[in-house]
């Protein structure tokens, strides 16, 4: 039931220099984050770079949208970066790497089939780590207006004058 | 206007809650000259304040206090916190229903005759019947403006309605339209047309439709003879060694208690808040609560057999364009056991927004089953199901002394289980809400679970007998004269229609025989 997150802390730039990789979909630096196509990138202060780029990939293994792009998984779980909540989450995503390796693989992101790491989730769905992460998530993700016209929702309404001249009954194909 | 009275004013009526019950009922009372207090626990937020954001909404509106849950309902396991979506505002409730306006059956006034003995059901007939009740119910949909009554137009149908039509129309359903609803249908009225804005739910911004908020409340305010109370939550009612209340103590909103004298309390606070001020108000007198001898007080209580379908189809729709409650089938809420089940159900058309729809669509789901759902959210129509629930002793509120909220005081518990009639209603009404979408070549349907309940009743229900229920027919409490139920916990049984407009109804009559018997002298 809390607020979403918002779009604060997020820039886009170029590409950065001296970044190394972390897994299929980030490329990590020291203390940041950036997609590899160079469309956005974060900074985090309290995770590890890696526990993020980890918890976007988990973000998207669980609401799975593949129109929807990694900058709106990171802006879901951005809000984990905090002094508070970096040691549970550390801990939650180090148990992830672990169940990773016990099935032969060097960490969750290393894995490189979805089934493969929704079989982890799977597995640890009734505990508390997942149970945040999913939970924070319904209002995380969905709850973000910029998202909102990726699915086709048009959210407010009432300042365009409702939709009585705009499309209520405009169904043509029954 | 408004007219302050005195703490010290004994003389005066004072209404605890402002919603469908207690707003009605407060102006009903300012307008016949009777002095009132109105008690609100939450702030006023009006049209311009409605915000078209669901969760924002949410914020701004919803009761949020703590609650606990048990019992075998999943909203006890998905919604362990908020076994209720109601609201805390100036208005309760009616700012956020969805204005659908139905009268009860003839049948379901005499719900016990109709339906006989049904196992671990505490099933009683009313003490008031349709007839009685046609008088009261005429002046409701005349103070609503419902459409399909009087001479009110229906509303237009949307898209969402249009799929449904076509769906119910395809299966067979004859009794198929836009409804009855406290929604202004044309541009010629008192109040704004519903500009098919589609935020029902969050509040009306045109005032389009009814809320007690900007029609009964400033109505009565009008007058002089009312008086509201905002952010003044209730911790109990007193009473005197007569055994008759003498007034109500409350948390103003700077957290401090205040007391004010009444000649007569009326309790309107939804099935959870009313039954909780009755406990809470437990003295020696009154061990177990007021007007609790029968210990009837917070059980029964009832929630409709609710739950939603939905479904995808190969093109567009977009339900969330316009009236959300945009029409509705009335062809199963007939008493029919054949179905396997007594009593019946209503489908109405319902949507939810991208926000809302992740959280109530199936939740704690996760995974491609669920996101491939809502990928196509742009396609999908849906339906709410509510249906009579068979009142349960056993469902029931009580005190958690575990639990207190910011006064200190304790919340209540809600449980819930299913009674098998209900199962089997809910069973049957998704097997003809896929049916219908199927019908319009649906390639996908969604059985979709309840919701926290909107639709909380019983719980202070209302008998012949003193020792069957809590209040008479009147709504005033068996054992305490000056004391009176004014909401939907006094339903005997919940009928398979929406409530409010009953509750209305109610709250007009109890407004005309309170005046009557005050100036008689009786009260």
């Amino acid at each position: 039931m809390s607020e979403p997150t918002g779009p604060k802390g997020l820039t886009r730039r170029q590409l950065l220099s001296r970044a190394t990789a972390a897994g299929a979909s980030f490329v990590v630096g020291a203390g940041f984050m950036a997609a590899p196509n160079g469309a956005w990138a974060m900074q985090t202060t309290n995770l590890k770079p890696e526990t993020m780029a980890s918890l976007v990939q988990m973000a998207r293994d669980i609401y799975p949208h593949d129109h929807v792009a990694d900058e709106y998984y990171a802006i879901a779980v951005k809000g984990y970066d905090t002094a508070e909540a970096a040691e549970g989450i550390e801990a939650g995503v180090a148990a992830l790497d672990a169940m990773a390796q016990g099935k032969g693989h060097a960490s969750y992101l290393a894995m490189g089939w979805e089934r493969d790491r929704v079989d982890i989730l799977r597995a640890m769905e009734d505990n508390p780590f997942f149970q945040q992460i999913r939970g924070g998530l319904v209002t995380g993700l969905y709850n973000q207006k910029a998202v909102w016209p990726l699915f086709g929702y048009e959210g407010a309404s009432y300042e365009f004058g409702g939709y009585i001249d705009r499309g209520f009954d405009d169904i043509n194909w029954l | 206007m408004t007219a302050p009275f005195e703490l010290s004013d004994d003389s005066v009526v004072v209404v605890i809650g402002t919603g469908a019950g207690g707003g009605v009922l407060a102006n009903e009372l300012a307008q016949k000259g009777v002095s009132v207090v109105a008690l609100e626990a939450g702030g006023r937020h009006l049209p311009e304040d409605y915000l078209n954001d669901e969760w924002a909404s949410f914020g701004q509106l919803a009761w949020l206090d703590p609650r606990t849950t048990s019992g075998d309902w999943r909203v006890s396991q998905d919604f362990a916190g908020l076994p209720a979506w109601i609201v805390k505002a100036v208005g309760g409730a009616t700012t956020h229903w969805a204005g659908a306006s139905l009268r009860f059956q003839e049948h379901e006034w005499k719900a016990a005759t109709t339906y006989g003995n049904v196992q671990g059901a505490s099933l009683l007939d009313w003490p008031i019947d349709a007839a009685e009740m046609d008088p009261w119910y005429t002046k409701a949909e005349e103070k609503l403006l419902v459409t399909r009554t009087g001479d009110r137009p229906g509303l237009p149908g949307n898209n969402n309605y249009k799929v449904f039509e076509a769906g119910a129309k395809a299966i067979g359903y004859e009794g198929v339209s836009t409804g009855r609803m406290a929604i202004q249908s044309t541009p010629d009225g008192e109040y704004n047309m519903c500009q098919q804005i589609g935020f029902c739910f969050q509040g009306c911004k045109m005032g389009a439709k009814w809320s007690s908020a900007y029609r009964d409340i400033p109505e009565g305010e009008a007058t002089g003879n009312l008086e509201v109370r905002e952010n003044a939550q209730v911790a109990r009612i007193l009473h005197n060694d007569a055994g008759k209340v003498t007034g109500v103590e409350y948390h103003d909103a700077d957290g401090n208690l205040q007391m004010q004298k009444a000649r007569v309390v009326c309790v309107a606070g939804n099935s959870f808040e009313s039954p909780r001020m009755l406990l809470n108000s437990a003295s020696s007198m009154f061990p177990d609560g007021l007007a609790n001898s029968s210990g009837q007080v917070g059980r029964n209580y009832m929630r409709h057999m609710t739950a939603s379908v939905y479904a995808v189809f190969d093109q567009p729709v977009r339900m969330w364009r316009g009236t959300t409650m945009a029409g509705i089938v009335t062809d199963e809420s007939r008493h029919d056991p054949s179905r396997g089940f007594v009593g019946g159900y209503e489908l109405e058309t319902l949507s939810l927004g991208l926000p809302f729809m992740a959280a109530f669509l199936d939740p704690g789901a996760w995974g491609r089953e669920f996101t491939s759902a809502l990928d196509l959210y742009e396609n999908m129509a849906g339906m709410w199901i509510v249906g009579e629930d068979m009142p349960q002793e056993t469902n029931r509120v009580t005190l958690n002394h575990d639990v207190k909220d910011q006064h200190g005081l304790p919340v209540v518990n809600v449980h819930f289980d299913d009674h098998p009639n209900d199962i089997a209603m809910r069973d049957h009404a998704y097997a003809q809400g896929q049916a219908i979408y199927d019908a319009v070549g649906a390639t996908r349907t969604f059985p979709t679970p309840p919701y926290p309940s909107t639709h909380n009743l019983g719980t202070n229900r209302m008998s012949e007998k003193a020792q069957d229920g809590v209040v008479n027919k009147w709504g005033q409490t068996h054992d305490i004269e000056n004391l009176f139920i004014s909401d939907g916990s006094q339903f005997t049984t919940g009928a398979a229609e929406n409530p409010t407009l009953t509750i209305v109804a109610l709250a007009i009559r109890q407004a005309d025989h309170l005046a009557s018997e005050m100036s008689k002298g009786n009260l």
